[in-house]
């Protein structure tokens, strides 16, 4: 290409101008790739869930509890295949700003559910074996360099005092989606300890989760459920994972809804700020376009310098930006509460997206000048007076 | 032989909002090859509508246009350019060089559209750069040059293709005393050495008086030549 020298020129005029254009696409780039990150990691987390489970809780709200005696009733219907159960723990290790699942399950049955969550036979037999013994996620292992055998203390507050547990055993993730940070230990073990200290919340249940046979059957199973406990004091809600994973934070999802489209709102404030300056270059120019199609240059060699120009500086602000997002995500990632997302990383759809939006604003950016320049007689460019 | 530049009953007009304006009324013209003609005349005559159509920059409302054995008012938009580039060589008021390019870049320029290889191309900017006394500045921007010297180089700029017809609107009329005397020796040589056909626009009598022939215009009307 033989205007290519201009190209690269041609930002160089005026080097404030570019630079600020410059850098306003970078960080639009990097806003843009930071949100569509917190919103992939979001949907990881959605998607990380199974259609085979459902969830039954209060219907009320998720933080009244359920009595054990469902566990029978439910477990009768007709489609379920297994039926564990579950609390949130919450309490506190070590920092009370590092967040992770830790959750008290029935040992017996919740890792026949969670078939993602991989541990040996002999991990399995031992944890299901001692009372006071807990699985962890691999990732939070190694975040807290834990191995087997090691002892975990945590400070309790939904239930109060000092617990320890033993680590038996260290679940990898099956899935990329997988949710690898989690502490499970024994439903058993925790009650025990209530019926001393608390006897009427002995027997709390947070939620039951129920493996069907066919996911098909989700929405009629839920309703099954829900009818056996209908005018009784505690009734239910049962749902599938998924829809309980997004109802679990409704907030959080409305948040991650705007951000989705403040991600693409971004790219449209891209396109103006880009599209602004090279209006402005292009009516700077409009002479020298003039002399161009004089000497005989065609639209083809004038569409070529816009549109390379445009698309130069929206590569460059571009580039800049994503090079950028990389450390500014694990920046990030550090900042917000540890295991929030159970995967935070930049996915390849993101950076795809991020190039793709450069390229096309780029072009978009060029439309307008090129239509100009192309349509502005000769003559008329030459008195043209800027 | 027959003229090289043909103006044939050629009418302009303009049209500004809903109203036309009228510019150039039913003149003709006819230059030879080897002339060095100055069209004169008050501001607003028409001189630059009548320059920028013999250039093929601009296009007749009625009329014919011959230039070099072709008949510009017919041809279209691409075969027109393609034409321009071939013949017309065209020297601005205020030079019109590119700023990011260096003088030899801008010279360069017209060339890109030929087939020639870089260094032929590089011969034939040295050799109009020389032509016009500039060898020296090849790789100077506009911005570190003089206006005469700028206007050199767009003299340069306006030879390196080996047009036969040179335009030039106005080519002196942004130069001080000095700098005008040494374009308006230029032309003169380009003209006498280079034998190019040369129509110069200018309202300045003593530039007018260095080409071999005066035409005056008038409100849209040549003035019949004295002989
Ligand atoms: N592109 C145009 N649109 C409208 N009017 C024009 C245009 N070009 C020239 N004119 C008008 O035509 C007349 C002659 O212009 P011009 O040829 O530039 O005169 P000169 O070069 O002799 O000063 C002027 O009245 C000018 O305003
Ligand atoms: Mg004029």
């Amino acid at each position: 290409m033989k205007v290519l020298k201009l190209i690269i020129k041609n930002p160089l005029r005026h080097k404030l101008r570019t630079t600020l254009t410059i850098l306003g696409i970078a960080i639009a780039v990097i806003s843009f790739g930071l949100l569509r990150t917190v919103v992939t990691a979001w949907y990881v987390g959605v998607e990380g869930s199974s259609a085979n489970r459902l969830i039954t809780r209060q219907a009320v709200s998720f933080i009244f509890p359920l009595p054990y005696s469902y566990r029978d009733k439910i477990a009768q219907i007709e489609g379920v295949k297994n039926l564990t159960y579950a609390n949130w723990f919450g309490g506190v290790y070590i920092d009370k700003n590092q967040f992770f699942a830790r959750i008290a399950a029935d040992a017996e049955t919740i890792f026949d559910v969670y078939p993602e969550f991989m541990l040996t036979k002999d991990e399995l037999e031992t944890f299901k074996r001692e009372r006071n013994s807990c699985i962890l996620g691999e990732g939070i292992a190694r975040q807290y360099n834990l191995k087997v055998g090691y002892i975990m203390t945590l400070e309790g507050d939904i239930y109060p005092g000092n617990w320890e547990f033993i680590v038996r055993g260290i679940y990898r993730p099956r899935d990329k989606t997988t949710d690898a940070s989690q502490m499970i230990f024994h439903w058993n073990y925790v009650n025990e300890r209530m019926k001393e200290d608390m006897p009427e919340r002995s027997g709390d249940i947070g939620w039951y989760i129920v493996q069907i046979e066919d996911p098909a059957k989700s929405a009629i199973i839920s309703e099954q459920i829900d009818a056996l406990f209908k005018n009784s004091p505690a009734e239910t809600k049962t749902e599938t994972e998924r829809a309980f994973q997004q109802g679990f934070l409704a907030a959080t999802s409305a948040i991650i809804d705007s951000m989705n489209v403040i991600s693409f709102i971004i790219v449209g404030i891209i396109m103006l700020i880009l599209g602004n300056t090279m209006i402005m270059a292009a009516r700077e120019r409009t002479r020298e376009y003039a002399v161009f199609k004089a000497l005989g240059f065609s639209g083809k060699h004038l569409t070529q310098i816009i549109l390379g120009e445009s698309l130069f500086i929206s590569a460059v602000g571009g580039g800049v930006g994503l090079v950028l997002t990389f450390p500014i995500v694990v920046a990030f990632e550090k900042v917000i509460p540890k295991g929030f997302f159970p995967v935070f990383q930049i996915e390849p759809i993101t950076v795809i997206l991020a190039v793709s939006a450069a390229i096309l604003i780029g072009i978009a950016a060029a439309i307008f000048p090129i239509q100009r320049a192309l349509s502005t007689k000769i003559i008329d460019g030459f008195r043209f007076v800027g | 032989m027959s003229a090289i530049i043909q103006v044939q009953n050629v009418s302009k007009s303009y049209w500004r909002d809903s109203f036309e304006v009228p510019v150039l009324n039913d003149l003709s013209l006819e230059v030879n090859r080897g002339d060095f003609v100055a069209l004169m005349g008050p501001s607003g005559s028409g001189k630059t509508t009548l320059l920028n159509m013999i250039a093929g920059i601009d296009r007749p409302s009625k009329g014919k246009l011959i230039v070099d054995g072709t008949d510009i008012s017919t041809l279209g938009e691409s075969s027109l350019a393609k034409w321009r580039s071939a013949k017309i060589g065209f020297v601005f008021q205020f030079y019109n060089l590119i700023p990011v390019l260096t003088a030899f870049e801008n010279v360069e320029l017209p060339l890109l559209l030929t087939k020639l290889s870089k260094a032929e191309r590089k011969k034939h900017v040295e050799t109009a750069l020389g032509i016009v006394g500039l060898g020296d500045r090849m790789h100077h921007s506009p911005k570190q040059l003089s206006g005469g010297q700028e206007q050199r180089v767009a003299i340069a700029r306006a030879i390196v293709t080996d047009p036969v017809i040179l335009v030039a609107d106005e080519p002196t009329g942004d130069l001080d005393k000095h700098s005008a005397e040494e374009i308006l020796t230029l032309m003169e040589r380009l003209n006498k050495e280079f034998h190019k056909t040369i129509l110069i626009v200018t309202h300045d009598p003593h530039a007018a008086s260095r080409a071999k022939i005066i035409r005056n215009l008038e409100k849209g009307d040549l003035i019949p030549e004295v002989a």
